[in-house]
């Protein structure tokens, strides 16, 4: 239908869409769609068109081609802008990850329109659409409009809630044919990172923050402990990340990752503003420090003036109690 | 081997922004410019590609208003050879796709080999120029760089990508677009011989029309600045250790049930 929000979707590169897809299809649901997936992969999986249809997207626009693995946006560009130009979506949304946010930027340069990257909310405005995103560090919010369709925007994992998935409802699956572009760029190889058995940072509904006040790398260990207990991520601010105690990938702030879980928990942090950057607009938060004037206790929820090395074994034995029960 | 690096002015992440009188900006009294902190990894990496070859030239350009000369100047400082500063009013209200067009403009006229960016400007947050620029120019691109290296014969770049869980590894035909993320260098600091070397250094002014451009509306606009929400009070939990942990538990379950 034309008219339709389009929903990008993300997947395990494995043929099965990731959990941010109900977040993103929720809220266009919302908008008032209609919804719909658009997918390109190299395999889809049928489980993976059935969840997508559960979650309500009513169509799904498969692009199934080997072209598109490994993932590079000058292929995905061309190919969403292709089918975009003759299905003519009213919007095009889809979550931030390292593939969106530059094949969407690429795409909506391709259209000729505006992209409202890592949006943390929607609204109608009459026919026109507003979002609104995060701005100088978080420090403020930006409301900002587009000058005609697709309105293209990519939306900040966990902070719109999911679409509830409905065993009935299924999509229908089109295969439209598109004209693959040639890729300028070739793949080398992919190095994976030494896994942690912890959740990944941006997608984790719970992460554990760790900062100078660790005083070495090998006390994050204890956050680890905690972390494999309820199931969370663990990740660092700068001045932990650039004393050598952590890499890079796991600091948290506005030279690092973005993160918004349900539940941000800081030992040791002091809560600098380039720290609250990346995890502001976490539900929950709670700070742990022993300076009861830390500033990170202004944005806390929850706070404990306390030593940290008292406190986390005391916390995660707690946390053992309680999910046990 | 000729380098161009897009650099952003912006505030220091430090200072208080506060919003403008029109409400859809903010009040620039008392702000504290800076090269926005990716680009610096971006101008250093630049940098390094011209010296490990041992020719070549670096050229920085920041779109922006008068003050963005200043940024530019510290690029001159920092080492890269001359700059071009692309400045009009037609751009006041410019977008991504508007910097990524009047970009891509002075990249043909200047046709260099490789074009350098930040992975994101930290005032506005879009991570969208460097996608954008290199698909109006049909270049291939790479974002959120960790490790990159030029071939010797100039014909290739090869960049390793931060992706979820680990890295992705490409070859780029040259000319490309890449951009810069945290954990690829460390920027120098500019010696007091740069600094001073900086002031006889070209920075080129540079109108829409020297480019064939129009003013043409942006694509996105802002509505509206507003401040965040006020976050419900907090508290911090009393007691000893061991009653405070209790305490916490039960209020993360029963009161925000977030685990
Ligand atoms: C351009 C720029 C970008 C930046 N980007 C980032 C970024 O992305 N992320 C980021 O995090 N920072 C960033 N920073 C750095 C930021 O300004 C702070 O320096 C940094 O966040 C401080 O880290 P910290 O809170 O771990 O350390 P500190 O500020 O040193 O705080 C350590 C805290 O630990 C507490 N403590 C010590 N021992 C204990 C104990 N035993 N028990 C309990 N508490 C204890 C102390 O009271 C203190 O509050 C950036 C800075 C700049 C200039
Ligand atoms: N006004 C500008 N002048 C020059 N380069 C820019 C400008 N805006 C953005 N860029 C480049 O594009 C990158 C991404 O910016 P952005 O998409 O705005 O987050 C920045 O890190 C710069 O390298």
């Amino acid at each position: 239908m034309a008219g339709a929000i389009w929903c990008v979707v993300e997947d395990d590169r494995k043929g099965t869409p990731k959990k941010v897809m109900a977040e993103v299809i929720g809220e266009a649901a919302r908008l008032g769609g209609p919804v719909e997936a658009v997918w390109l992969t190299d395999k889809a999986s049928e489980d993976g068109l059935r969840e997508l249809g559960s979650w309500g997207a009513t169509k799904v626009w498969l692009l199934e081609n080997a072209a598109f693995a490994p993932y590079r946006s000058e292929v995905w560009a061309a190919a969403l802008a292709e089918l975009a130009a003759a299905q003519s979506p009213k919007a095009i949304f889809g979550p931030v990850t390292s593939r969106q946010r530059e094949a969407l930027a690429r795409l909506a340069a391709r259209l000729g329109v505006g992209i409202a990257a890592d949006s943390v909310a929607f609204a109608m405005e009459g026919d026109r659409l507003v979002a609104t995103r995060p701005v100088y560090a978080g420090k403020l919010l930006s409301k900002v409009t587009w000058a005609k369709q697709p309105w293209v925007a990519t939306l900040r994992p966990n902070v719109f809630r999911p679409a509830e998935s409905q065993a009935g409802k299924t999509a229908a699956v089109e295969r439209p044919g598109v004209k693959i572009a040639n890729a300028q760029m070739k793949f080398i190889e992919r190095r994976e990172e030494l896994s942690t058995g912890l959740p990944e940072l941006a997608e984790a509904e719970i992460v554990i923050s760790g900062g100078r006040g660790m005083k070495g790398p090998e006390n994050y260990v204890i956050l680890e402990n905690m972390g494999k207990v309820i199931g969370a991520a663990v990740g660092a601010s700068r001045a932990a990340v650039d004393a050598g105690w952590r890499p890079h990938r796991f600091q948290i702030g506005q030279t690092g990752r973005t993160i918004s879980p349900k539940l941000y928990m800081g030992f040791g942090v002091s809560g600098a503003i380039q720290h609250l950057a990346g995890m502001r607009t976490s539900k929950v938060i709670v700070a742990v420090n022993k300076d009861p004037e830390a500033p990170i206790f202004k944005i806390a929820d929850y706070g404990i003036v306390a030593d940290l090395f008292e406190v986390v074994p005391a916390l995660t034995a707690e946390f053992k109690r309680l999910l046990e029960k | 081997m000729k380098i161009l690096v897009a650099i952003k002015q912006v505030p220091d992440t430090a200072t208080q922004v506060k919003i403008g009188a029109g409400g859809k900006a903010i009040d620039t009294a008392g702000i504290t410019w800076i090269v926005s902190p990716y680009d610096e990894f971006a101008v250093e990496e630049a940098l390094r590609v011209k010296e490990k070859r041992g020719q070549g030239e670096v050229v920085a350009v920041c779109l922006g208003p008068d003050r963005a000369k200043e940024a530019l100047r510290s690029c001159l400082a920092m080492g890269c050879d001359r700059a071009i500063h692309l400045n009009d009013p037609a751009w006041t209200a410019a977008d991504t796709l508007t910097t990524a067009r009047a970009l891509a403009a002075v990249i043909k006229q200047e046709q260099p080999q490789l074009v350098l960016c930040g992975r994101q400007a930290i005032d506005d947050d879009m991570g969208a120029v460097t996608a954008q620029l290199s698909e109006v120019l049909g270049w291939p691109c790479a974002a959120w760089i960790m490790e990159e290296s030029v071939d010797a014969d100039g014909k290739n770049v090869r960049a390793a990508r931060q992706v979820e869980g680990g890295l992705e590894v490409f070859d780029l035909p040259l000319p490309a677009v890449i951009s810069a993320q945290k954990g690829l260098n460390e920027p120098r600091y500019p010696t007091l011989k740069g600094i001073m070397g900086a002031k006889k250094k070209e920075i080129k002014d540079v109108k829409a029309s020297d480019l064939g451009l129009g003013a043409e509306p942006p694509q996105l606009s802002v509505v509206a600045l507003e401040a965040l929400p006020p976050r419900p009070p907090g508290r911090v939990i009393q007691g000893d250790v061991a009653t405070a942990v209790k305490e916490l538990v039960r209020a993360l379950r029963e009161e925000a049930k977030a685990i």
